[in-house]
């Protein structure tokens, strides 16, 4: 009795998610794997730190060098805007897809695997969704720093034209949780570090041909249907459109992308890691 | 020439110091064709450090160290191409198969591919692995990683078997397993030398060995010598009630030729158990549990070095 | 005296000369290979191939022809510069992780040393083997950007064999490196602050003269930087002797202070 009433309490506020999820995945407790992952950085802050200023050097020769050669890029409805100005957006969408990827595969895949570290949280009152959700709130809240930092060099550096740019680090975020969500579902289905090398396959691609360094006017007209359904495309176009000031209605429709994204990522994540964890 | 009784080890005043820490402080060892050598002793005492200069793979800090007659300093491929090699933890290579792991491990020992092609199917069937040889090693259990790596350090017929802490971490039926195969290769001639910190498994595989603590030699000799010289023939063991021991002690210790006060229970070393036990009760004394055995190796490391083997 | 040896020995096993030695540890890498290309054939082969039709035809489309890339399609003058960028950037994991696994996760170096193979040996095999696995990676690319018609001339064979010594210039310090490595923390802060600013800012992609004149001392210590001008010189004919030799001499002195000091710090390492 005592014991069902505990639990009870520890899940009051945790509202919705409960109705969807069965008893046993969940507790409401995802917060304490933030923490953990708190207490082990704080002696890894340089790597932390460091992840910061990949792509700000990006961002350096990309301005000061390719900028050179490249005078004027046709923008977001076809205004002409400088090289810096149109590839410093598609870096930080390129940067959040890549640092929740990151996050949510080769990091979890280690955990899951070696470190055994989710076997001994599955022996408390955690479930494997405390464990996706956690995990997944670390991504974030890294991502979000680095994002914030980002934002603010390029504000620095001139490369951001509008207002709407307030809203850039929000949409990041989400970017970035559609992204890990997505990333962790996949990890799931991983068998060996071997498979690791398919998530560069679908990552690599998409950070080159995602109009992150040119225009989609550069492709076949065929080519271009294809280049548009990819997720990072449709973050580069979302962030751009903030960082340069041409917000349409369209806007809307790369956010409901990431929302469906996310949410089938989330479920997917917890369903299978239920059935690896709770064996 | 030089004789054929010549020990295949001989080590005196062999000391390995790892920067202010002495991790072997001047032993004497010699280990002769055709016997299973133990060193015995407790984590930190020194044997891995010693097996690993052995092995040629350590170098010594001082000392001397003949290994099949040659000085490791100058001639250690030599000595390593003649001996095999069973490290504490396996360095099994995870990601190719068993097969592969021994073809690998015996082409180092340039050895032809013929040679070492036939020569991992009759390892593999050694180690009961026949079955498993095309599998990655990866998902094999620990037993059998265990078995896989002793099967690769006898890849190129050796003439002397290192055998550092073989089955640590195993299960029962694992161990009694590698301990059939082990005295296999002692029946056929091979020179095994074992560290271990198990008692029945120095009692059962080795004819000679010696007690290392702390980095030095604290007795050497066979089981039954040991045990023999250093022990009486029977122990008797008492439990009693958390609180109740200390009270009971200074009534038992007349009883028997030593007391062990050991946090659990109490050794009373005896060469008739079943008597002294009788005479405690006739004393009014009612422990918990009693046991009479005969006495081992651990009373023998208890007794030299005042610590049980395995904290 | 001879030696006193115990002579009678049942023991098949030999000691092999240090070349056949270091032959033996090649043979166990490609046999690993063998059964283990999959996890690598993307990030090897695929990813340089996706990063020059992106940087080079996709980007390049959007540059015109000038000074700037000496009069060629932007593609033309990137490929020899983007085969030693390259070149770097896959001898960095087999120099790094690969490595320090062998030392720490699957401690397979540790296996090797205790048969008559000696730590100089099994490092001399790494290398090699590194050196094998690049100067492959490098011939894949170069035929698909030839068959991509991206190729000025025949003359671009060259870039292959100043990528190659770059990437093993690289490596033989890298390898050495990660042997004093106890942990794997570092190799991130090497990819982050050595090999992308390596990759972006030793003129592989935008001349060098575009950056500040106090950066140029940094590159010029780099083997990319070296193993951009000898492979860009000799495919476009540019490349006169003194630069060649002093290029050349410098990869050159890198490979071996490299491979003296692997040689040194494995020995450290695997004979405690």
């Amino acid at each position: 009795m005592t014991h069902t009433r505990e639990r009870a309490v520890s899940r009051r506020g945790s509202g919705l998610v409960l109705r969807i999820v069965p008893p046993g995945l969940y507790s409401g407790r995802g917060g304490v794997i933030v923490e953990r992952a708190l207490v082990v950085n704080r002696r890894a802050w340089l790597a932390i730190v460091s992840g910061f200023f990949e792509p700000v050097l990006f961002l350096l020769s990309l301005g000061v060098g390719f900028g050179q050669l490249v005078s004027e890029v046709a923008g977001p409805g076809g205004q002409p805007l400088s090289y810096a100005t149109f590839v410093a957006p598609a870096l930080l969408a390129a940067s959040a897809m890549n640092g929740a990827v990151y996050d949510a595969t080769f990091n979890i895949f280690f955990k899951f695997k070696y470190a055994r570290l989710y076997d001994a949280m599955l022996a408390t009152p955690m479930g494997p969704l405390d464990i996706a959700i956690g995990e997944i709130s670390w991504a974030l809240l890294r991502g979000g720093l680095y994002s914030a930092a980002f934002l603010l060099v390029m504000l620095g550096m001139g490369l951001i034209l509008s207002p709407w740019a307030l809203l850039a680090l929000p949409a990041a975020l989400l970017v970035a949780f559609a992204f890990a969500a997505v990333g962790m579902a996949a990890t799931t289905f991983m068998r060996s570090w071997q498979d690791f090398d398919l998530v560069q396959l679908a990552v690599l691609p998409m950070f080159l041909f995602s109009t992150t360094f040119f225009p989609l006017s550069v492709y076949p007209a065929g080519v271009r249907v294809v280049v548009q359904v990819t997720p990072l495309y449709q973050a580069v176009e979302l962030l751009r459109g903030l960082t340069t000031g041409h917000v349409t209605w369209a806007a809307l429709g790369n956010v409901a992308y990431f929302a469906v994204m996310a949410a089938t990522g989330v479920v997917v994540a917890g369903r299978r890691l239920a059935g690896l964890l709770l064996k | 020439m030089t004789t054929v009784d010549l020990p295949l080890v001989r080590a005196s005043g062999l000391t390995k110091h790892f920067g202010d820490f002495e991790a072997v402080r001047g032993i004497d060892v010699e280990v002769r064709r055709g016997e299973a050598f133990g060193f015995l002793g407790p984590n930190g005492a020194g044997k891995s450090s010693t097996m690993r200069m052995v092995a040629c793979t350590s170098p010594r800090t001082g000392g001397d160290l003949r290994v099949l007659g040659m000085d490791p300093d100058v001639d250690g491929p030599r000595i390593r191409s003649r001996i095999g090699v069973v490290p504490q933890e396996d360095n099994l290579d995870t990601e190719l198969t068993a097969r592969q792991n021994l073809e690998v491990y015996g082409r180092y020992f340039g050895l032809s591919r013929a040679h070492v092609r036939s020569k991992a199917v009759e390892l593999l069937d050694f180690a009961q692995l026949a079955d498993r040889a095309d599998h990655e090693v990866e998902p094999l259990s620990g037993g059998m990683k265990r078995r896989l790596t002793i099967a690769r350090s006898l890849v190129n017929d050796p003439d002397l078997l290192l055998l550092d802490e073989p089955t640590t971490g195993l299960d029962p039926q694992a161990r009694h397993l590698l301990w059939d195969r082990l005295f296999r290769l002692k029946q056929s001639g091979v020179t095994l030398i074992i560290t271990t910190h198990y008692m029945d498994e120095a009692e059962q595989l080795c004819d000679r060995l010696v007690v290392m603590d702390g980095g030095r030699i604290a007795a050497e000799g066979s089981p039954q010598d040991l045990i023999a010289r250093h022990s009486t023939r029977e122990v008797l063991e008492l439990r009693f009630a958390p609180g109740d021991q200390d009270a009971v002690v200074p009534v038992v210790t007349p009883l028997a030729d030593r007391v062990e006060v050991l946090p659990d229970r109490l050794l009373l070393y005896t060469a008739d158990g079943d008597g002294v036990l009788d005479a405690v009760h006739a004393r009014g004394v009612r422990p918990l549990s009693s046991l009479v055995r005969r006495s081992s190796l651990e009373d023998v490391f208890l007794r030299l070095t005042g610590r049980t083997l395995v904290d | 005296m001879t030696r006193t040896t115990i002579p009678a020995s049942r023991s098949t096993g030999v000691v092999v000369g240090p070349v056949r030695a270091t032959w033996l540890s090649v043979e166990s890498h490609w046999l690993w290979y063998r059964r283990n290309w999959r996890s690598s054939a993307f990030s090897t082969f695929l990813g340089p191939v996706l990063f020059l039709l992106a940087m080079g035809f996709g980007f390049g489309s959007q540059v015109r022809p000038g000074a700037a890339t000496g009069g060629l399609s932007y593609v033309e003058h990137l490929v020899p510069a983007l085969l030693v960028t390259t070149a770097i950037q896959n001898a960095n994991f087999d120099s790094t992780y690969a490595v320090f696994s062998a030392f720490k996760w699957s401690k397979t170096y540790w296996g090797a040393v205790a048969t008559p193979l000696t730590p100089g040996q099994v490092f001399a095999g790494q290398l090699t083997w590194n050196a094998l696995r690049l100067g492959a990676s490098l011939a894949v690319f170069l035929a698909v950007a030839g068959l991509l018609g991206a190729l000025t001339g025949p003359a671009v064979l060259w870039a292959w064999v100043f990528a190659l010594l770059a990437g093993t210039a690289f490596s033989a310090v890298v390898v050495a490196w990660t042997a004093t490595r106890r942990t794997d923390s570092a190799f991130n802060g090497l990819f982050r602050f050595v090999v992308m600013p390596m990759t972006l800012f030793t003129g592989a992609f935008f001349p060098m003269s575009d950056l500040p004149s106090w950066t140029w001392p940094l590159a010029w210590i780099t083997p990319a930087w070296h193993g951009i001008e000898l492979s860009r010189g000799a495919a476009f004919g540019t490349l006169g002797p003194v630069a060649l030799l002093g290029h050349v001499a410098y990869l050159s002195a890198l490979v071996v202070v490299g491979a003296v000091l692997g040689r040194r710090y494995f020995t450290r390492r695997l004979a405690v």
